[in-house]
C-alpha cells in the first residue's frame, strides 16, 4: 500500500474562487437537520463555558469549532452504529436525542449524567487518552462475529495518535476486518503541546498505512466532507472490507478545557483567522449560498437550540441530590461483602 | 471424576463451559493453533472455531481493550495473558475500564469478562516469567481475584469467573500446571468465588495462604511438633472471612504466607482484617512469610527467595512460642 493521499477534502467553497460542492443523498431537509444539529452542539459548547464561570457546572472540555467533525460523521452513523466518544465529543449523544441535562449532569459529577450506553448506542465518555479506541474495535469485531450489520466509530484527538492504546486498537482493527471508522479529530493541539512536537509523521493519515488500512484526510471544519469521508468509511465497514481511519483536520481555537489559559502557549493571529473560518458560519454561508438557509431558519434553529440548554441547565439544577447510596450500588453486580468497609 | 493435572483441568473446564455457553470466546497470543504455551487451551480452536478462539496480536492491551468491547456486543471474553508478567501492559485497562465500566453506566450494563494467566515462581524461567502480581489486580475495585492451588480447584474457579456477571482475574499458579495430579469431577463443575477451604485440619496455629503457598504450609505443617491448620482462600476477592476468623478463634495463632514481594501484599490485607476483627483471639503477633521486596531474582537463586516449608515453620514456631 502507498503512502496515504496528503489531498484535504473539502466540499464546501469559500464564496470566491472556490465553488461549492454538493453530496451525494442529502436533500434539503437533511441539510437543514445537519444545520441544527450543529447550532445545537454550539450552543451547548458555548452556555456550558458560561454555565462554568457561573459555578454552575465543573471543569469543562470545550469543543468549539469541533461541532462540524462531530456532527458530519453522526449523521453519516445508521441508527444502531455504536459511538465511543472522547471528553472532547461529551455532547455527541445530543445529536441522537440525549437531553442536554445528562451531559450537563455529567459536568456536574451528578450521577444522573452516566447512562446505559445501550440507550442511544453511545459509550460512555472516556477520560483517558486513547484507551476507548480498542472498546469500539472489539465492540465493531464482536458484532461481526454475532452476524449483525453494525458498525462502530472512535473519536480521538491527534496526542492520542501517540498512545499506544490507539496503536494496538488500529492494529487489532485491521487484523480482524473490524467494521469501525477511527476518527482522529486532529486540531493541532494536545493541552499545550503542538502536533510538531506530537509526531514526525508528514500526515496523521499516513499512520494508517502501517495498518494495512485507507487513511483519509478531510477538512474537519467542512460538515459535508467530514459526512462523506465517514459515509465512505462506513460503507467500506458494512461491506466487510475492514476499518478506515479518517484525519479530520482543524485547529483548537479555544483553550482546552477552562481550567486552561492558552495565552501562554498559542499564536494569537492564528486563532484570530481560524476564528474567522470557524466551521459553523462556513456551512452556514453554504446554505445561504445554496438558498436552503435565510435569517428566519437561522434565528429558529439557534433559538430552539437556546431554550433547549434553558431547559437543561434549569432540569440538572433541579435535581435532587444524588443518594450517597450509589456509591456502593454500581460497581458490581454482585459486590463483595467487603464494599463498605472503609 | 477424573485423574487430572492443574492445567489439564483449566482445558476442561474451557471445553466444559464453552460447550455450555456459546457467548464465551477465548482469546489471547497463541492460544488457538498452539493451544496455549501451557496447552491450556488446546483443543479449543478445532472443537470450537476459530472465532471462539482467536489468535490475537501481540498486544495485551489490546486483548483487554477490545474484551471489553466485545462484551459490549455480547460474548463473555475469556482473555489469556500468557505469563503474569506479559500482563503489566494491561493493567491501563485494567484500572482505567475493567474495573470501573458497569460503574460507569450506573450499573445498567454487565461486563463478564474473565482474564486467566499463570502466576508466581519456582520453575526456573527467564526473567519477568515467575512474578505473583495479585496485589495489582485486588486493589483494583470492580475487579474479583481468584487462585486455585489443586486442578478441581482450578476447573471450579475458572467455572465460577466465567459465570460471574462481574470481571474475574484467575491466576494459576504455573509451577502445579503439571504437578501434582488431583481427582476433578467430570462435566459442570463449580467452586464459588468466596469460598475458603480448610487444607489441613489443626488447633494450634492457623497457617493461612493461596496457590502454590498452600503446599508449602501442608509441608511445613508436617515440620511441626504442634498442630497446624491450613487455609487455602481460594479468591481473595470476595473473601471469606467467616472461614479465616473461625480458625483464627480456635487456634489463636497465625501465619500468612505469600510469595508476593511483602510490601502491601495481600499478606497484609489479610493480617490487616484479621488483627481488626479478632484481636482478642490472638495470642500472640500475625507473622508474615514473604517473598522480599526485590525483584524475583535470576532463577538459579529463586529458592533463596520463595518462602520455603522451613521458613513458614519457623515463623509458625515463633508465633506458638510467644
Amino acid at each position: 500500500m502507498l503512502p496515504a493521499g496528503h489531498d484535504v477534502r473539502r466540499i464546501i467553497g469559500d464564496g470566491e474562487e472556490v465553488a461549492d460542492g454538493e453530496v451525494e443523498g442529502l436533500g434539503d431537509a437533511a441539510l437543514l437537520s445537519l444545520y441544527r444539529g450543529m447550532v445545537l452542539l454550539r450552543t451547548f459548547d458555548e452556555r456550558s463555558v458560561v454555565y462554568h464561570r457561573q459555578g454552575r457546572i465543573g471543569t469543562y472540555a470545550i469543543f468549539w469549532g469541533h461541532e462540524a467533525i462531530q456532527a458530519g460523521s453522526a449523521l453519516a452513523l445508521a441508527e444502531e452504529d455504536w459511538i465511543f466518544p472522547s471528553y472532547r465529543e461529551s455532547a455527541i449523544g445530543l445529536l441522537r436525542g440525549m437531553p442536554p441535562e445528562t451531559v450537563l449532569a455529567w459536568w456536574r459529577g451528578h450521577p444522573a449524567g452516566w447512562w446505559d450506553p445501550r440507550e442511544f448506542r453511545l459509550a460512555s465518555i472516556t477520560v483517558p487518552i486513547a484507551t476507548h479506541v480498542p472498546h469500539a474495535v472489539g465492540y465493531a469485531w464482536g458484532a461481526k462475529l454475532k452476524g449483525r450489520t453494525d458498525c462502530a466509530i472512535a473519536y480521538f484527538g491527534d496526542g492520542a495518535t501517540s498512545e499506544g492504546a490507539f496503536h494496538e486498537g488500529a492494529n487489532f482493527a485491521a487484523v480482524m476486518d473490524a467494521p469501525v471508522v477511527l476518527l482522529c479529530n486532529n486540531n493541532q493541539w494536545a493541552i499545550s503541546t503542538p502536533l510538531s512536537a506530537q509526531t514526525r509523521a508528514e500526515s496523521l493519515s499516513d499512520k494508517a498505512v502501517g495498518y494495512g488500512m485507507p487513511g483519509v484526510r478531510v477538512d474537519g471544519g467542512d460538515v459535508l466532507a467530514v459526512y462523506e469521508a465517514t459515509a465512505e468509511a462506513l460503507a467500506r465497514a458494512r461491506a466487510g472490507e475492514g476499518p478506515t481511519f479518517i484525519e479530520a483536520l482543524t485547529y483548537r481555537a479555544a483553550p482546552h478545557a477552562t481550567a486552561d489559559d492558552p495565552s501562554a502557549y498559542w499564536d494569537e493571529e492564528r486563532v484570530e483567522a481560524e476564528r474567522a473560518n470557524e466551521c459553523l458560519g462556513r456551512y452556514e454561508r453554504y446554505l445561504r449560498r445554496a438558498g436552503i438557509l435565510n435569517d428566519e431558519l437561522a434565528e429558529e434553529a439557534k433559538a430552539d437550540a437556546l431554550a433547549r440548554m434553558k431547559l437543561g441547565i434549569a432540569a440538572v439544577e433541579g435535581l435532587p441530590p444524588p443518594d450517597p447510596e450509589v456509591v456502593f450500588a454500581h460497581a458490581y453486580v454482585d459486590p463483595p461483602p467487603s464494599l463498605r468497609d472503609g | 471424576m477424573a485423574d487430572k493435572t492443574l492445567v489439564e483441568a483449566v482445558n476442561d473446564a474451557l471445553h466444559v463451559e464453552m460447550e455450555r455457553d456459546e457467548a464465551i470466546m477465548v482469546l489471547g497470543e497463541d492460544v488457538g493453533r498452539a493451544g496455549g504455551v501451557f496447552r491450556a487451551t488446546a483443543g479449543l480452536r478445532d472443537r470450537f472455531g476459530a472465532d471462539r478462539c482467536v489468535d490475537t496480536p501481540l498486544a495485551e492491551a489490546g486483548i483487554l481493550g477490545t474484551a471489553i468491547g466485545l462484551a459490549m456486543a455480547g460474548w463473555r471474553p475469556v482473555c489469556e495473558m500468557q505469563y503474569e508478567s506479559f500482563s503489566y501492559p494491561c493493567l491501563d485497562q485494567l484500572i482505567t475500564h475493567v474495573g470501573r465500566y458497569r460503574w460507569r453506566t450506573r450499573g445498567t450494563m454487565e461486563f463478564p469478562l474473565t482474564i486467566r494467566m499463570p502466576t508466581g515462581g519456582g520453575v526456573r524461567a527467564p526473567e519477568l516469567h515467575e512474578d505473583s502480581p495479585e496485589a495489582y489486580y485486588v486493589h483494583t475495585p470492580g475487579v474479583k481475584v481468584a487462585i486455585p492451588s489443586t486442578p478441581a480447584d482450578a476447573k471450579g474457579l475458572l467455572a465460577a469467573a466465567v459465570r460471574d456477571p462481574d470481571p474475574v482475574v484467575v491466576l494459576e499458579p504455573k509451577v502445579l500446571y503439571r504437578r501434582p495430579r488431583g481427582e476433578v469431577p467430570d462435566g459442570e463443575h463449580v467452586v464459588a468465588l468466596g469460598e475458603a477451604r480448610i487444607a489441613l485440619e489443626g488447633t494450634d496455629v492457623t497457617l493461612i495462604a493461596y496457590g502454590a503457598m498452600v503446599q508449602t504450609c501442608l509441608e511445613a505443617a508436617e515440620l511441626l511438633d504442634a498442630s497446624a491448620e491450613v487455609v487455602d482462600i481460594r479468591s481473595l476477592k470476595p473473601l471469606d472471612e467467616e472461614m479465616i476468623l473461625a480458625s483464627v478463634g480456635k487456634t489463636g495463632r497465625v501465619v500468612v504466607v505469600q510469595e508476593a514481594p511483602r510490601v502491601a501484599g495481600f499478606g497484609a490485607e489479610l493480617a490487616a482484617v484479621i488483627a481488626e476483627k479478632a484481636i482478642l483471639d490472638l495470642q500472640g503477633p500475625i507473622l508474615r512469610v514473604t517473598g522480599y521486596d526485590v525483584p524475583f531474582p535470576y532463577w538459579s537463586l529463586e529458592h533463596e527467595y520463595l518462602p520455603t516449608p522451613e521458613r513458614v515453620a519457623a515463623a509458625a514456631a515463633r508465633v506458638l512460642d510467644y
